[in-house]
């Protein structure tokens, strides 16, 4: 049963079409690529899944239990259903402190109203103390639990795109969509984010749909690939086909003459 | 010595209120980027409902101080999702102009509804003199600066420790990213206008024990000086408003107390143009500078 069903997805701008007819399936547990030229509608793709951009045309299913139409939901009850992105230019709470990014995208998980913490201090404290330990355990992971109360902003590049994972792992989601994770990367920390994307899908059990330009992280990592070339879905799968495809290298190198 | 410590005293209460009043202005500006001049207004309405709830139901005052907190923080509400909500994406200076005209339509509302006349806010707190070393400090002095500082800790500790306070401060940074992280964000502005709003009825309700006069007009001038409060201070930062708004306390009691009450307003203003002039961003503000 596939976890992320897009069918026939289009979103225009005015007389753009960024994304047409995109239709694919994405399988729970799997690790997927998204790849393109420039321009190609990947994160416009992304926008639309993640509800920040309402579909022009098509539906978005997410099967979990049941199947839950995502296509007419807001961004953060999508979140909520368990769907979390990153950014292609990273999008941290730049004046919050490490720890206090995580906590945020693990509101939904604490389980107090505004009246209930008044009113009963020893739950308020309880659930305040499990989110920390949380927290911190989330940060651990990714070694930043020693960061923990420096300003987000003051994180090196390479450390404040894992924080923005770490953020999007922390609301529980089990299915992420990372937005270029390696853009500006050099190459040693582009090989450790490469490690550091495959031991926590392992670890946590997660699906994973990622748009990248870094082809070795791609061809390393993921099972499958989608193609995108001016909106429309030029080819699909494994590393090795879309490595030999005619389709792809037209698009990333122009037609041969 | 004792004329200083005595300005200062009344200083301090004065500034208490102007503090609480400049919170509003600061947490709204802080999340949505809208100067909310209706704020003066909102002032006004608590005042008059912390009013009508000792006089025409009978409450004892703090009833009525919390019933009117209640009231005027819905009012608060209200006012956001009708007039500022369907503009949130347009400009800015919209939202400004929406504004003004919602503090004008709630100034004549009540002109419609209560007259035009100065009402005495009932006498419920036997006004007692204290005299400390030659220092006079009567009690409705002292329940404002108590009441206000602590409202202002209750704050701090709802932004910094609680998940209303964390979801408020990433909202304030990032709207969009906010809501990628569940954070219901329209809950969350509704939430400050509340918050605002009640303590902005708080201000009107001592205001008014305090002065006993409650009209339409009361909330211009406060409201004003509490803006001033909130640019002083740095409009966002939530300490920001409380410095500026005992900051601006202070220099008027002062001015008043050894110049001449006629300057007070005048020197007021005077800080907002050189605050402006010199460090726009406010005494806690910084100057970000653009990376290139």
């Amino acid at each position: 049963m596939s976890l992320l069903r897009i069918e026939k997805i289009s979103k225009s701008f005015g007389g753009l079409m960024a994304v047409s007819n995109v239709s694919f399936n994405v399988e729970k547990g799997s690790l997927i690529g998204l790849i393109g030229p420039n321009g190609a509608g990947k994160t416009t793709l992304f926008n639309v899944l993640t509800g920040v951009y309402a579909p022009s045309n098509g539906k978005v299913w997410l099967h979990k239990d049941v199947d839950i139409l995502l296509s007419d939901k807001k961004p953060h009850q999508i979140a909520q259903i368990g769907v979390a992105r990153t950014f292609q230019n990273i999008r941290l709470f730049k004046e919050l402190t490490v720890l206090d990014n995580i906590k945020i995208a693990m509101n939904q998980q604490v389980e107090y109203g505004l009246i209930g913490s008044l009113s009963h201090l020893g739950v308020f404290h309880e659930a305040e103390h499990t989110i920390h330990q949380k927290a911190l355990q989330i940060l651990a992971m990714v070694s930043l639990d020693k960061l923990a109360q420096e300003k987000a902003k003051n994180l090196p590049y390479g450390k404040q795109r894992q924080l923005e994972i770490a953020r999007a792992l922390a609301t529980g989601s089990k299915l992420l969509f990372l937005d270029e994770p390696a853009a500006g990367m050099n190459p040693q920390e582009t090989q450790e984010l490469t490690s550091f994307i495959a031991s926590i899908r392992k670890k946590m059990d997660l699906t994973i749909v990622l748009i990248e330009h870094d082809m070795s992280l791609v061809m390393k990592i993921c099972e499958k690939i989608f193609v995108l070339d001016y909106g429309k879905l030029i080819a699909s799968g494994t590393p090795t086909q879309i490595k030999n495809d005619p389709r792809v290298i037209e698009a990333y190198l122009g037609e041969e003459e | 010595m004792t004329q200083f410590l005595q300005q200062t005293i009344n200083g301090l209460s004065i500034g208490s209120i102007y503090a609480l009043i400049a919170l509003g202005y600061t947490m709204v500006y802080g999340i949505i980027k809208l100067i909310n001049f209706a704020h003066g207004e909102i002032f006004m309405f608590g005042a008059y409902m912390g009013m009508l709830g000792i006089t025409m139901l009978g409450l004892p005052f703090y009833a009525a101080f919390v019933l009117s907190m209640v009231l005027t923080a819905i009012l608060g509400v209200v006012i956001e999702r009708v007039a500022y909500k369907p503009l949130r994406n347009s400009s800015r200076i919209a939202a400004l102009i929406t504004a003004i005209g919602v503090s004008f339509l709630i100034q004549n509302l009540m002109l419609r509804i209560m007259g035009a006349r100065i009402y005495a806010f009932p006498q419920v707190i036997n006004n007692q003199v204290f005299v400390f070393f030659g220092l006079r400090v009567n009690l409705i002095q002292m329940i404002i600066f108590v009441v206000s500082i602590l409202l202002m800790i209750g704050l701090q500790l709802l932004v910094k420790k609680t998940k209303l306070g964390r979801a408020m401060r990433a909202v304030s940074v990032d709207k969009d990213a906010a809501a990628l992280m569940g954070i219901n964000v329209n809950n969350i502005i509704t939430m400050t206008f509340a918050i605002g709003s009640a303590l902005a009825a708080a201000a009107g309700i001592m205001v008014g024990l305090y002065y006993i006069r409650v009209f339409p007009f009361m909330g211009f001038t406060p409201g004003l000086k509490a803006f001033v409060a909130a640019v002083f201070g740095g409009i966002g930062i939530i300490p920001g408003a409380m410095i500026g708004g005992f900051s601006i306390g202070l220099i008027e009691t002062y001015v008043a107390g050894y110049g001449s009450t006629l300057y007070k307003d005048a020197v007021v203003f005077a800080i907002l143009i050189i605050i402006l002039l010199v460090k726009p961003s406010g005494l806690l503000g910084k100057n970000e500078k653009e990376k290139v």
